[in-house]
């Protein structure tokens, strides 16, 4: 019999609206790599939120089997006493403290009440040699490159004596170097009796690396894969990945004309703020009247960058070159306000974030970005602001019992379509979707494509931004593809298919 | 006996939805009847009506400013002393340079202007966080208050028109009334029936497009019952010496501040910084320029209330501005603006500033050390906004 030191059996995990798993099960043998992948949403970190007990004990069904006992984790703090560790993508490091106190942030080393900073210095340095990493452990973390960041997040991982490591797409933001590095250190401590699960994008290393890999999708679990017994191809992963069949989920539009190129972006190449390198680089795109252009491409590929660096770049990326067109006109916008007027919406992917005011109701929102249109004289004609919020409403369909209703109470599906709404207010000539579907469930997403195929019959046109690649294929006229910053691909739709497209996307030519 | 079912269970469930407005409202009523029963009537007197009315404008001035700072997420502690300084400036240019009442008073307004804009550039264009940009501005104004009474020392004002600003009582018609001052009780009347004509026309438009609205009955006794205190409040101005300068000012202030936030695209600009900064830039608000104009009327009604406050004593001291940043901000607080941000009315405000400066009013009449009135008031503060924060969070 296998000796596994994790077994998570039928768990299932629902937000409102969404069924983000679906009764999975996942086992991991002791001291192995076990890889996980799947597509953006397919349920790889909220999996791992339920393992580590941040989604806590009682919040989702089915069991989580650790060490051979039940286990009920209430929060992280649990899941690390038992020697479970998690590291994210986005690191937990805090950049003005030194590297030793990051070690040893909140688990600190205390003599009687205090805290004893020499041994911790000791300590420090013992995990620093395990990783690998020879520097000062004084330094402030803020002096070291994300790869040695990233070590010393491992390092505070392996000074809480961890047993089960969960990386998180680790070495999504290093350089081909350090993630070199990581793998080979991932492999040193596996030989040290640490098993480890990681999340990773990157097909290339997990085929490297990975002893088992589980392919997750659509909050499911579609196989798991023992990469000891024999050489598994890339070309596998991607057929499990994305294997789910293109269903007539899809509304059809009839065939028509396109017109002229109406938007168009010429070698857009912005640095990214934190690093010394180029977030996206010479990137050319159009889009022609009535078309509906899909962006396809991995997270962190830099498609959300693009989308708010263009639409008057209001969180001030350094843009190093680059020219915009309006109807073969250059252009420029220097904040949001100047694309709006030039007919230019962006539908934020993060809605509750930075796409809806929550606190405000449905005809608040639906209006804020065009009040010019019922404004007379100084005030706001309401009458006319309840009419138009009304009628979107109805158009979009959106649920709920009266426009005065608190955009925060509706379901995840109704927000989007307020979002949806009031960038449509606005009266864009070209819209900018972004991940217009993620979170919501499938009868809304079929009201949304159907609203899009609406839209582009009118002569707008529709740049959509999507990691969901079925949704990139059933909706899109063409598609370009990013990785890396980069636009890596252009494909007609006809000609392109999944496994197409997933190859570029993932870096593999 | 059905019908009156529905009715209270109608008023269990507006208790239930409005009862963050309710307990404002109730508190009030409480303070009132608590001091009036503590001085033998004397709180609820005409007198002390015309009193607490003239000791709060100031007050209630800066609180509607600060409701708008405090709306879009940002603070203004300068706005007590910029009061203090504003007070001298207008005392000294009528005094020691013979301006007319009017100019003078126009020319502070504009300084509380330019003292708003220069703040608000540091916090929108530099980036220096509102709270350490208005610290700041606390110590340079209080230091230039000091620095400009300081050979003079208090500086009294003897423009009889400026200090009628809060002394003063509008004129009744000439010819007619005796004892009753007539104008007072016709604009009364006027704010009656225009409070109930806009009541009114609102509930037909809510109708219209099949909103919410209370039953008819619970609609007639809100309307009667504001009416009437109204009335009250009206009569009992119009058998003293009818309705102060200083009402008409806070009610023009109130009713602009009111129509602005909302009516206007500013005030829905406001708003939305204030619910969410980033969507609303997303949206195609300009939110550095709205805050820069909200500090920019802050500064404004800073000046204005200086001014008020300079009337009322008739003199410019050098302890005018002293804590009124720490009613103003209770007042907005109290008055049920959000703590984090987006939600606020002026109108409750005024609930607000009117409970705090009847505190001090009441507290003052039965004698109460200052020292332990500070303590009352920080009290009942903390109580309103931890109340505030606990009914949000059942929402």
């Amino acid at each position: 019999m296998e000796d596994y030191i994790l077994e998570m059996q039928g768990i299932t995990k629902e937000f409102p609206g969404v069924r983000a798993l679906d009764d999975i099960n996942f086992k991991v043998r002791r001291g192995e790599i076990h890889c996980l992948v799947g597509e953006n949403g397919a349920g790889k970190s909220t999996l791992m939120k339920v393992l580590s007990g941040v989604h806590r004990y009682g919040t989702y069904t089915g069991d989580i089997i650790y060490k051979g006992e039940k286990q009920q984790f209430r929060r992280i703090a649990d899941s690390e006493k038992k020697g479970i560790a998690i590291i994210y993508q986005e690191l937990a490091l805090i950049p003005e403290l030194s590297i030793y106190e990051n070690i040893y942030f909140g688990h600190e080393i205390v003599k009687g009440h205090a805290i004893d900073w020499n041994e911790t210095i000791i300590q420090a340095g013992k995990m620093l040699e395990k990783v690998g990493l020879h520097v000062d452990p004084s330094l402030p973390v803020k002096k070291l490159g994300v790869g040695n960041q990233q070590l010393v997040e491992i390092a505070k991982a392996l000074s809480k004596n961890v047993e089960l490591l969960i990386l998180d797409e680790p070495t999504a933001s290093l350089n081909e170097d350090d993630s070199e590095r990581l793998l080979r250190l991932i492999r040193e401590l596996k030989n040290q009796g640490v098993t480890c699960i990681m999340i990773s994008h990157k097909l290339k290393e997990i085929i490297a690396i990975a002893d088992t890999i589980t392919v997750l999708r659509d909050g499911k679990t579609i196989c798991s894969l023992d990469a000891t017994e024999r050489q598994i191809q890339e070309s596998e992963i991607i057929k499990y990945m994305v294997g789910r069949e293109i269903e007539d989920i899809y509304p059809k539009r009839p065939k028509h004309e396109f017109g002229e190129v109406c938007f168009e972006i010429k070698n857009w190449t912005v640095k990214d703020p934190d690093k010394d390198r180029d977030l996206l680089s010479d990137v050319s795109i159009n889009v022609r009247r009535g078309e509906i252009v899909g962006l396809q491409g991995l997270m962190g590929a830099g498609r959300t960058e693009l989308a708010m660096s263009v639409f008057g770049n209001p969180t001030h990326y350094p843009i190093r070159s680059g020219e915009i067109y309006m109807d073969g006109k250059k252009t420029h916008f220097s904040k949001p306000k100047d694309a709006i007027n030039a007919g230019l919406v962006y539908v934020s992917e993060d809605r509750k974030g930075n796409g809806l005011i929550l606190i405000q109701d449905i005809k608040y929102n639906t209006t804020l970005a065009n009040l010019k249109a019922l404004t007379k004289g100084l005030s706001i004609d309401e009458n006319a602001e309840v009419v138009a919020a009304n009628e979107y409403k109805e158009k979009l369909n959106i649920k709920a019992t009266s426009v005065e209703k608190r955009v925060g109470d509706l379901s995840g599906g109704n927000q989007q379509k307020v979002s949806i709404a009031k960038s449509l207010f606005a009266k864009p000539r070209v819209l900018i979707l972004d991940e217009p579907t993620r979170g919501i469930d499938v009868g809304a997403k079929y009201e949304i494509y159907t609203l899009m195929n609406q839209l582009v019959e009118e002569g707008m046109s529709i740049i959509m931004i999507s990691s969901e690649l079925p949704e990139v294929l059933g909706m899109s006229d063409r598609l370009y593809i990013m990785s890396e910053g980069r636009i890596c691909g252009e494909l007609l739709t006809e000609e392109a298919d999944a496994e197409k497209v997933m190859r570029l996307a993932v870096g593999t030519r | 006996m059905k019908k009156e079912n529905g009715i209270l269970s109608e008023i269990v469930q507006l208790t239930r939805k409005n009862i963050r407005d309710y307990m404002m409202y109730i508190a009030l009523a409480v303070i009132m009847l608590f001091f009036s029963s503590q001085t033998n009537g004397g709180f609820l007197s005409a007198r002390n009506i015309t009193n607490l009315i003239n000791q709060s404008g100031y007050v209630a001035v800066l609180a509607i400013g600060m409701t708008v700072i405090l709306i879009i997420k940002h603070i203004d502690l300068s706005v007590g002393y910029v009061a203090g300084f504003s007070g001298a400036v207008a005392a000294i240019l009528m005094t020691q340079y013979g301006f007319n009442e009017w100019v003078a008073i126009l020319c502070v307004l504009v300084m509380g202007l330019l003292i708003g804009l220069y703040q608000g550039v540091l916090i929108t264009r530099l980036g220096v966080p509102a709270f350490v940009t208005t610290l700041a501005g606390m110590f340079i104004f209080r230091g230039l208050l000091n620095l400009s009474l300081q050979k003079t020392g208090t500086i009294i004002v003897r423009s009889e028109g400026f200090n009628l600003l809060s002394n003063g009582f509008i004129p009744d018609i000439p010819g007619v009334g005796g004892r009753t001052h007539i104008l007072t009780l016709i604009i009364g009347a006027i704010i009656v029936a225009a409070f109930l004509f806009s009541q009114i026309k609102a509930r037909k438009n809510k109708q219209k497009y099949n909103f919410e609205v209370v039953s008819l009955p619970i609609f007639i006794f809100i309307l009667v019952a504001i009416s009437a205190l109204i009335m009250l409040v009206i009569y009992t101005l119009a058998n003293y010496s009818g309705i102060p300068w200083t009402a008409v000012i806070v009610a023009v202030v109130l009713l602009i501040y009111n129509y602005v936030l909302k009516k206007t695209r500013l005030g829905r600009s406001i708003y939305g910084i204030g619910g969410n900064d980033q969507a609303a830039e997303l949206s195609g608000i300009n939110v550095e320029g709205v805050t820069l104009f909200s500090f920019c009327s802050m500064g404004v009604l800073a000046a204005l209330a200086g001014i008020l406050y300079t009337s009322r004593l008739q003199s410019a001291t050098m302890t005018a501005g002293l804590g009124f940043e720490m009613d103003a901000i209770a007042s907005a607080y109290i008055g049920g603006t959000a703590v984090s941000g987006g939600v606020g009315k002026v109108t409750n405000t005024i609930i607000g500033a009117l409970i705090i400066m009847s505190l001090t009013n009441g507290m003052n009449l039965m004698g109460v050390d200052i020292s332990m009135q500070y303590v009352v008031k920080g009290i009942i503060f903390v109580i309103a906004v931890a109340f505030d924060v606990r009914t949000r969070m059942k929402k």
